[in-house]
């Protein structure tokens, strides 16, 4: 039996939206995620003695001051995640692992991605995320060794990954498409889905344009605004809230590079030590998850955390997912929210979107897509170019 | 203070060499491919302070023969860095070179179409000016 300690108890979720109707500093974005996710929890704000975020712009340096002082808690363990993709998830096991070390007792998970507003005279161009990834400053390795070569952005890295995958493995274009194309039959029922009126076939998706040879259009996720936020806290007084509390019973997470151009070997992702320290510590065989919750930049990234996860034999990955349907409805429900290929990437809230579903059926919550049995799941995050993997064994109470 | 990056006329972003790096750079104005030797565990690439494995400084500079092959690629047909949307379609590649030690760079020379894993390439140069950046074609 894995780690019992602590408890995922409530959350909130903003629609991945291209355009941002109401802009917001990062701070203020924080400050309606906690408490929309307090409500939902039905914890008060005075519990909280716990904060982890990502970067927000508005406060470069000193991030978890500035949101302790905005929010007006007094915290005795504060976090700043900062690895990419995989940040949301690995903000999760830390915040349950502070708690299990008795730390802190209530921890708020705040994952903002809006749009600040623009000041008077600022150029809305440079408003525009660049596509070095901040790996341009002077002295670092990407902007002297990748970025010239036009290895910017995630796609011709994933790309990279999925060649070889194809060279390697004989995966074919047909098989790297179905994710797109069952992951989207999720999404159509998801109400928050940026895609949720538009169902895709195979043909579709391989009649998408060529990116980045193999990645069509339709395998890459839709750039968004959004915003999530997630309530842990300690058994005990998980045991007192108004949701199914979900135990946080296993985590692992691995990182060996930034970029692709330093992958030891590109068909195989650091997917594979997070999960097996994962379920080594839940004590669990990955024949008793009733749902994985990817995380899905590309579609070679869901095909490789398969494999590489322990779900499925390595090479056997492309027939697996042509065997079987992964939509909610299907035999091996992956990304019942549709993932970000369906939803819609929420900026970094991309990444919370993977716990958030799994959260969601854990406790019973996800309306239409719904798994009838729904007590054990395996997420993951995955950041940098193919470089950073965090896993998350999550057992309902 | 933080300098913008500066591009080569056509559009390239230029590479800022640093102290550390500046040998590997020099030597590609030279027409040379220069990667550091660890004497333990041999070759490495980035340029580093230190030998990746060991850690240790008393690694050497040497010149390499350039010759390498594909170890994975692709076509970027958008342009996904706008300040290269002359040059598509771009192809991006690892290659692996004979000395072991992998680097990105771009194959020029051939049909995008042409390039595979496994294609035996070597290094060429390209001037941008301020800086020359490493390719690689075809082997002869």
């Amino acid at each position: 039996m894995g780690k019992r300690s602590a408890a995922l108890v409530g959350f909130t979720e903003w629609a991945p939206q291209r355009k941002w109707d109401r802009p917001m500093f990062g701070l203020e974005a924080c400050a309606q995620l906690a408490a929309e996710a307090l409500a939902d929890a039905g914890i008060d704000k005075g519990e909280v003695d716990g904060l982890v975020s990502g970067a927000l712009q508005e406060s470069p340096l000193f991030a978890p001051l500035a949101l302790a002082e905005y929010l007006r808690i007094q915290t005795n363990f504060s976090e700043l995640v900062d690895i990419g993709g995989a940040s949301s998830a690995g903000m999760i096991w830390r915040a349950a692992a502070a708690i299990e070390i008795g730390l802190c007792d209530t921890v708020l998970v705040l994952v903002p991605s809006t749009p600040a507003p623009i000041e008077s005279g600022g150029d809305v161009a440079k408003m525009v995320m660049p596509p070095y990834l901040m790996g341009d400053a002077w002295g670092s390795p990407q902007g002297q060794f990748d970025i010239p070569y036009g290895l910017v952005a995630a796609a011709p890295s994933f790309a990279m990954v999925a060649t070889r995958y194809m060279d390697q493995y004989g995966v074919k274009p047909e098989q790297l498409a179905k994710i797109a194309v069952d992951q989207r039959n999720s999404a159509l029922k998801n109400p928050k889905a940026v895609f949720k009126d538009k169902p895709i076939t195979v043909e579709d998706v391989l009649a998408s344009p060529m990116v980045c040879d193999p990645v069509h259009l339709l395998e890459m996720v839709m750039p968004c605004f959004g915003g999530g936020a997630v309530v842990l806290t300690s058994a005990e007084r998980a045991a007192k809230t108004r949701h199914r509390p979900v135990f946080l019973s296993g985590y692992g997470e691995s990182i060996s590079h930034k970029t692709v151009s330093y992958m030891r070997d590109l068909s195989v992702t650091p997917a594979k030590p997070a999960a097996d320290k994962a379920f080594g510590m839940a004590g669990m065989e990955r024949s008793a998850v009733d749902l994985c919750s990817f995380y899905d930049c590309f579609t070679i990234t869901v095909l490789a955390t398969l494999e590489d996860a322990g779900f499925v034999a390595k090479g056997q990955g492309g027939d697996f997912v042509e065997e079987h349907d992964l939509s909610f409805a299907g035999d091996f429900p992956l990304n019942t929210h549709g993932g970000q290929l369906g939803m819609g990437q929420g900026g970094s809230a991309g990444g919370l979107s993977h716990v958030i579903d799994a959260l969601s059926q854990l406790q019973g919550r996800s309306g239409d897509r719904q798994l009838p049995k729904a007590d054990a799941a395996y997420v993951t995050g995955v950041g940098g170019l193919m470089a950073s993997n965090v896993g998350l064994v999550m057992e309902g109470a | 203070m933080r300098v913008e990056q500066p591009y080569a006329e056509g559009g390239r972003p230029i590479p800022r060499r640093t102290p550390t790096s500046a040998p590997h750079f020099e030597a590609a104005r030279e027409g040379r491919l220069r990667i550091q030797r660890c004497p333990r565990d041999g070759f490495f690439f980035y340029p580093r302070s230190r030998c990746p494995d060991c850690l240790q400084d008393d690694w050497a500079w040497q010149d390499v023969n350039g010759r390498g092959a594909v170890y994975s690629f692709t076509v970027d047909r958008v342009g996904l860095d706008p300040a290269q949307r002359d040059r598509l379609p771009l192809v991006v590649a690892i290659v692996e070179l004979e000395e072991g030690p992998r680097l990105t760079t771009n194959i020029v020379g051939c049909d995008a179409e042409a390039v595979c894993i496994g294609m035996s390439v070597e290094v060429t140069f390209e001037d941008l000016g301020s800086e020359t950046l490493i390719q690689f074609r075809p082997a002869a």
